[in-house]
């Protein structure tokens, strides 16, 4: 149970001058619930993206299940660096789902099509085969009666449902949420984060970036909160947003006056 | 095979593409300017609601729009001359090939950025108890004529880079010096690149000043 | 003076200029599929985040857009095969400097295209592990065509019109013929008359289609 499934080691992310993430070093277990929390500008966001390299590291190794990734090189500023191949990153993020805040469905595709591209044009899955795990999916998400529907014409809530399910269809071994609620309206938050509880019960290893700090509390066996681009406090959900060891936290919590936990 | 570059060749007869320069600049202003007039009654036929006035200004439109500029340039060299008993220089048949084209290009930029501007306008203006040629001089074309100007650029870039085909009417444009100075000196390589550069730098140059004019107007819009 | 019209000239001409539009129509077709594709391979340079891609990319767009098509054209056909070491066919002279310069302005098209869709696309795409030309083919292109057809019709048109420019290179396609048969007959005005509307024929249902996606596809927005 204890087994490591991803390990990073001193992540650096720099954007031109501006240093994001200065120096993280985490490590996630398999099953393992992590929440992310921190100012907006903190860094936290930044941090999950190099997890499936939607962001690439300026510095920094991580491991997926044991195997160090990348190759050691010279990358384009000519600074020794890790390169990484096309292929490789693919690979990687069919293992590693995310979700994003601004859901980044495809207008053009159906709910339907929308699940099923991934497995079609990825994993070479059949047709046949694809509607039926996608349909499935989005049963999961509860979208069954919108399989033929456009993005476009879907609320917020339910398009975020459907890129849970497009991401889910994949079979990742992790799942990263990106903010997943903060660009919806508060009633439609609900639905969204019913579905991210029902996953965390069947015991899959997730990475949620959030500004919903009740949620957090319930859903994560752990807390990082994220000061300055680096990890500032990380415990319990228990000690981390109920008994803040550090200052630093503290304050940020007071900021949230009415706590749901 | 190595080629032996000899650009010499050709720079001991500059002052002959320079005549054609001057001649290709003279056929393209002239030709703007005749444009414009041209273009501006054919947008206000085809904006009027008399039918008579509209009709014949569409077609006018639609044919110089479907039919290609090189054709012209000789109906007006060949063909024009024997309907009229008059027989015109080459660089009147070029002007007026130019300036009719034109005159069908700019007419719609011109009735694009009039019709451009949203109802309300008209409304807005008519309510304050403005005519018809107020609301056009004073609310309209102010609004209109700031969007015209990215279009009508581009058309007069395109008249500018058209006007090379008065060279086969044996006009004395920048081509067609080109085509003489390599009949003295035999260095095609040498002779068309050099006219292509300089083409290059006048429409590269004027295009990237136009650039900054357009950002200025837009700013200040 | 009364010109007396004789169009039964335009009979005994007429098989001769179809198969000079056949030469006009092979002249397109080529130019305009392969002037696509090439322009799309040159579209990739130009957003391209590499330098030494892009710059040339970059050069390759302004030169064919800021020189005369018929520079263009005279250039493949007269210098062009100096430094090749090897005379090229009028046609083939035409057709080269005729993709080129269509592949230049679709270039342009598809960039546009291209980057007018939001980031989140590319995103979404890479996080389900598409490839960045998986990305293109299935989740960018699509949603851009539609976007991108009437500036391509557009170009089609064009480029239709800019077939003409290859009688000057002794290209036998319909111009070409037209202006051989004006001088057999001594009838220019008959003929170039016939040559034109045969040109507006060809391209006039392009256009018309054109204006009315261009409207269909506004009205929806």
């Amino acid at each position: 149970m204890d087994e490591t499934v991803i390990r990073i080691r001193n992540l650096h992310k720099r954007f031109g001058d501006l240093h994001v993430v200065k120096g993280v070093d985490l490590e996630v277990k398999r099953g393992e619930r992590i929440a992310i929390i921190g100012a907006s500008g903190s860094g936290k966001s930044t941090i999950l993206r190099c997890l499936n390299f939607m962001e690439m590291p300026s510095e920094g190794t991580i491991e997926l299940d044991g195997k160090l990734l990348g190759t050691e090189g010279r990358a384009n500023g000519g600074r020794a660096g890790r390169i990484y191949s096309e292929a490789e990153l693919c690979a990687l993020r069919t293992r590693v789902g995310m979700v994003f805040q601004q859901f980044n469905l495809f207008p053009h595709m159906t709910v339907l099509e929308n699940v099923m591209e991934g497995l079609i044009t990825v994993k070479r899955t059949s047709k046949d085969a694809a509607r039926s795990r996608a349909t499935e999916q989005l049963t999961k998400v509860g979208l069954l009666d919108k399989l033929d529907a456009y993005p476009g014409k879907l609320s917020g809530g339910q398009q975020q449902r459907v890129a849970i399910a497009r991401a889910l269809a994949m079979e990742p071994e992790v799942l990263l949420f990106d903010e997943p609620t903060s660009s919806l309206d508060p009633e439609l938050v609900g639905e969204v984060l019913r579905v991210i509880h029902a996953l965390a019960e069947e015991g899959r290893t997730m990475l949620l970036v959030t500004h919903e700090l009740g949620f957090a509390y319930h859903f994560a066996d752990r807390v990082v909160f994220i000061a300055d681009g680096v990890v500032h406090e990380t415990g319990t959900a228990d000690e981390v947003l109920k008994h803040p060891k550090r200052e630093r936290t503290q304050a940020f919590l007071a900021r949230f006056t009415e706590r749901a936990f | 095979m190595k080629y032996q570059w000899d650009f010499p060749a050709v720079w001991n007869h500059f002052d002959m593409l320079v005549v054609g320069l001057v001649g290709t600049v003279k056929l393209a202003a002239v030709s703007i300017v005749l444009g414009v007039i041209v273009g501006f009654v054919v947008a206000l036929m085809r904006l009027s609601h008399r039918r008579m006035l509209r009709a014949p200004a569409t077609a006018f439109v639609e044919f110089y729009r479907n039919t290609p500029p090189l054709v012209h340039f000789f109906w007006f060299f060949y063909a024009l001359p024997i309907m009229v008993g008059v027989s015109f220089e080459p660089f009147t048949a070029a002007v007026l090939a130019l300036s009719t084209q034109s005159g069908a290009f700019y007419a719609e930029v011109f009735r694009g950025g009039i019709v451009s501007i949203e109802g309300g306008q008209w409304e807005g203006a008519k309510a304050l108890g403005m005519s018809y040629r107020e609301v056009m001089r004073r609310v309209i074309l102010p609004q209109a004529l700031r969007r015209m100007v990215a279009p009508f650029v581009d058309r007069s870039f395109e008249l500018t880079k058209t006007t090379a085909l008065a060279s086969s009417l044996a006009y004395a444009e920048l081509l067609y010096q080109a085509m003489q100075v390599n009949s003295i000196t035999f260095r095609p390589m040498e002779v068309y690149t050099t006219i292509a550069l300089m083409y290059f730098i006048v429409l590269f140059a004027a295009s990237n000043l136009m650039r900054l004019v357009e950002y200025r107007l837009a700013r200040a819009g | 003076m009364e010109y007396t019209w004789d169009f039964t000239v335009i009979v005994d001409a007429f098989p001769v200029l179809l198969r000079g539009l056949l030469v006009t129509v092979e002249l397109w077709v080529l130019a305009f599929a392969i002037g696509l594709s090439l322009g799309f391979a040159v579209s990739l340079g130009r957003i391209s985040g590499r330098p030494w891609v892009n710059a040339p990319a970059i050069g390759y767009v302004e030169i064919f857009r800021n020189t005369p098509v018929l520079v263009q054209l005279i250039w493949f056909y007269y210098a062009f095969p100096i430094v090749l070491g090897q005379q090229l066919s009028p046609f083939t002279a035409a057709a080269l400097g005729l993709t080129l310069n269509t592949s230049a302005y679709c270039a342009e098209i598809f960039r546009g295209g291209i980057v007018s869709i939001a980031r989140g696309q590319w995103e979404g795409a890479k996080a389900i592990g598409m490839t960045r030309a998986m990305t293109m083919r299935r989740v960018i292109l699509p949603q851009v065509m539609k976007r991108m057809l009437p500036a391509f019709t557009n170009r089609g048109i064009e480029l239709a019109k800019v077939t003409s420019l290859a009688s000057l290179l002794a290209v036998n396609e319909i111009m070409y013929q037209g202006r051989l048969l004006s001088s057999t007959y001594y009838r220019p005005l008959e003929i170039l008359t016939v040559v034109a509307l045969v040109y507006f024929v060809l391209i006039y249902p392009g256009s018309y289609l054109s204006a009315r996606l261009e409207r269909r596809l506004a009205a929806r927005d």
